[in-house]
């Protein structure tokens, strides 16, 4: 009989600490899923940022390195440096790449470093309790935001795809969604895209992808699914802000 | 015996890191150890090596723990306010067991201070700098040649033991020049990183990682650490001693100022004065047991630092009961005179200052 489905060889067999309705898990899969199609577990090192995907090394097979909060873009620059033949990722989430690393995360794309980064955008920080975070949306209620974002004293939602998208180092920044089946058909083919931009040395590759956090939304996983697709994506558009497609772009 | 060459204490500190095998830096720029990146990117793409810019000493340091996570000898530079940058980091890389070296070239603080030569720094380099339980092995050159010899040893000891390594020397050795034999003691070794991140192939999965949330698991982490410390204390301590045989003062002083402290020595004793020099090359691990050894025969001590008193922390700690230890201390830019140290001298010997 063949297998029509099974577990990818790049995730182990290991009950995730993620929440139920959660989509960090799918995340993880279609990554895993595509570093098994690409063969490349063996070459392949992780870095995960500090927040709920900071266990990325209990549930992918491969080497990790875990950085401090929001610096995993610099730790990803020094290894892929020191080892330009191996595949290297980080998995941040946005509190980790919107607010306290933003200059690494920029600083890395504009010097073009090849390593791929899968942004997590679920408009809070998830593991210390749903505080606000940049991506959070106006009107938002968060643990720290108890009246909602308001934009007179916390600013607007940070667009990282479009910000990144504006480097001359990005080969790749897209923003895709998790919410759906067909929408996460699309995000798998972005986390290939990015990192054939890594192995083809394209230069630095970026998807976002909009998630739930339906625990610190007080939603169910259900809703969390409607919040995503109803009010995260009017405000983070989904789409390719940037591909190179040739190598003769210095 | 090697040819000799007038060489510039940063220069000969960023040749030693080549000639350790170091390929990597990652820097930002601050006075006064500029001679450092500035020699480096000239240097290290002749090598097939790695020089990047970085955007802050938040991501230098960052970059050597990538690199050093991948098993290379990796290495940053900075002053004070840079160094206070990288302290996140540090701890991170003690907490994961990644070796690095991280050179302080001391300028004057708090804040930003002034680019003035100053050992300011000494407390946060031994005895704090990040968050949580750890130490980083600390080295304080007195000479140029000692720029050169002791960064190669600070990446042998930060490798043997998976700990960062500090080289911290005020700016004065930085800038100062000297000749220097710009050839290492004994052939450089880089020993295997079998614990090394460079993909699984032909092995299981490697972690480092300092993040320890089960029961009980932090504390025997923190264990195994105080463990490797105390091997460090046990095994690694330098030192030097100069006319302490039949001293009746001994001067306790550490780069700059031990080197002032020797013009004294000389200038005292033709007056009379036995005083000698205990000088620690290595801070952590800090020759407390020399200090308390030479401190039952010889009652009187003086500790000069170009600082309001770090050092001396560790001395009254390490001296014995009896000991008399007086403090000579020129902060903020202020460099001891030897005259000044000798009349610091007879001063401790009446019992007229006490630390």
């Amino acid at each position: 009989m063949n297998a029509v489905f099974k577990r990818p060889d790049a995730l182990t067999d290991r009950e995730t600490h993620f929440c139920p309705g959660c989509t960090h898990g799918t995340a993880h899969r279609i990554i895993a899923e595509v570093i098994d199609e690409m063969g490349i577990v063996d070459d392949i090192i992780g870095i995960p940022g500090v927040g709920c995907c900071v266990f990325l090394y209990h549930y992918f097979p491969i080497d990790v390195l875990e950085a401090p909060h929001g610096r995993a873009p610099a730790c990803a620059t020094g290894m892929k440096r020191a080892q330009p033949d191996k595949i290297v990722f980080v998995y941040q989430g946005d509190g980790d790449l919107a607010a306290i690393g933003t200059s690494e995360v920029i600083h890395a794309a504009n010097r073009g470093e090849n390593i791929s980064i899968f942004f997590i955008n679920n408009s809070v920080y998830g593991m210390t309790g749903g505080q606000m975070a940049p991506t959070t949306l106006l009107g938002q209620q968060t643990t720290t935001t108890p009246y909602g974002r308001e934009f007179r004293t916390e600013g607007y939602p940070i667009k990282m795809a479009e910000m990144l998208a504006t480097l001359e180092g990005v080969a790749y920044s897209a923003r895709v969604s998790l919410h759906s089946p067909k929408h996460v058909n699309q995000a798998k083919r972005a986390v290939r895209k990015a990192f054939e931009m890594q192995v083809n040395q394209m230069g630095f590759s970026m998807v976002e992808m909009l998630s739930t956090c339906n625990t610190n939304w007080r939603v169910s996983p259900r809703e969390a699914l409607k919040v995503v697709e109803n009010e995260m994506i009017p405000y983070f558009p989904l789409g390719v802000f940037k591909e190179r497609t040739g190598k003769d772009f210095l | 015996m090697s040819e000799r060459k007038l060489t510039k204490g940063n220069i000969a500190l960023a040749e030693g890191a080549l000639q350790a095998g170091c390929r990597y830096y990652f820097g930002y720029p601050i006075t006064p150890q500029n001679d450092i990146p500035e020699y480096l990117s000239r240097e290290l793409p002749k090598r097939s090596g790695v020089f990047i810019p970085a955007e802050s000493e938040i991501a230098s340091i960052n970059m050597v723990m990538g690199a050093a996570a991948s098993g290379k000898r990796a290495m940053t530079s900075s002053s004070g306010p840079g160094i206070s940058l990288m302290q996140e980091a540090l701890s991170y890389m003690a907490g994961s067991d990644i070796p690095c070296v991280v050179v302080n070239i001391m300028r004057s603080g708090p804040g930003l201070g002034g680019i003035a030569p100053t050992q300011g720094d000494y407390m946060q380099a031994v005895h704090g700098g990040g968050h949580g339980d750890y130490r980083n092995i600390v080295l304080a050159p007195a000479s140029v040649q000692e720029m050169f010899d002791l960064t190669i040893r600070a990446f042998e000891l930060a490798d043997k033991y998976r700990n960062p390594a500090m080289v911290i020397a005020d700016a004065m050795m930085g800038q100062i020049q000297e000749p220097c034999r710009l050839s290492p003691e004994r052939p450089v070794v880089v020993p295997e990183k079998p614990w090394a991140l460079t993909g699984r192939r032909g092995r299981k999965p490697q972690l480092l990682k300092s993040l320890y949330l089960g029961p009980g698991e932090q504390e025997e982490h923190n264990l195994l650490m105080k463990r490797k410390y105390d091997t460090i204390q046990q095994n690694e301590v330098m030192f030097e001693t100069k006319d302490l045989d039949d001293a009746e003062i001994m001067i306790i002083a550490f780069g700059t100022p031990a080197r002032i402290a020797k013009t004294a020595i000389g200038e005292a004793r033709k007056q009379g004065i036995r005083a000698g020099l205990l000088r620690p090359i290595t801070l952590f691990p800090f020759p407390g047991d020399e200090v308390a050894r030479f401190s039952g025969k010889i009652k009187n001590i003086l500790v000069v630092e170009m600082n309001t008193g770090q050092m001396l922390m560790d001395v009254k700690i390490a001296a014995h009961r009896d000991a008399a230890v007086s403090f000579l201390g020129r902060p903020g830019g202020g460099i001891p005179y030897p005259d000044e140290i000798v009349r610091e001298i007879k001063k401790a010997l009446k019992g007229v200052t006490a630390a």
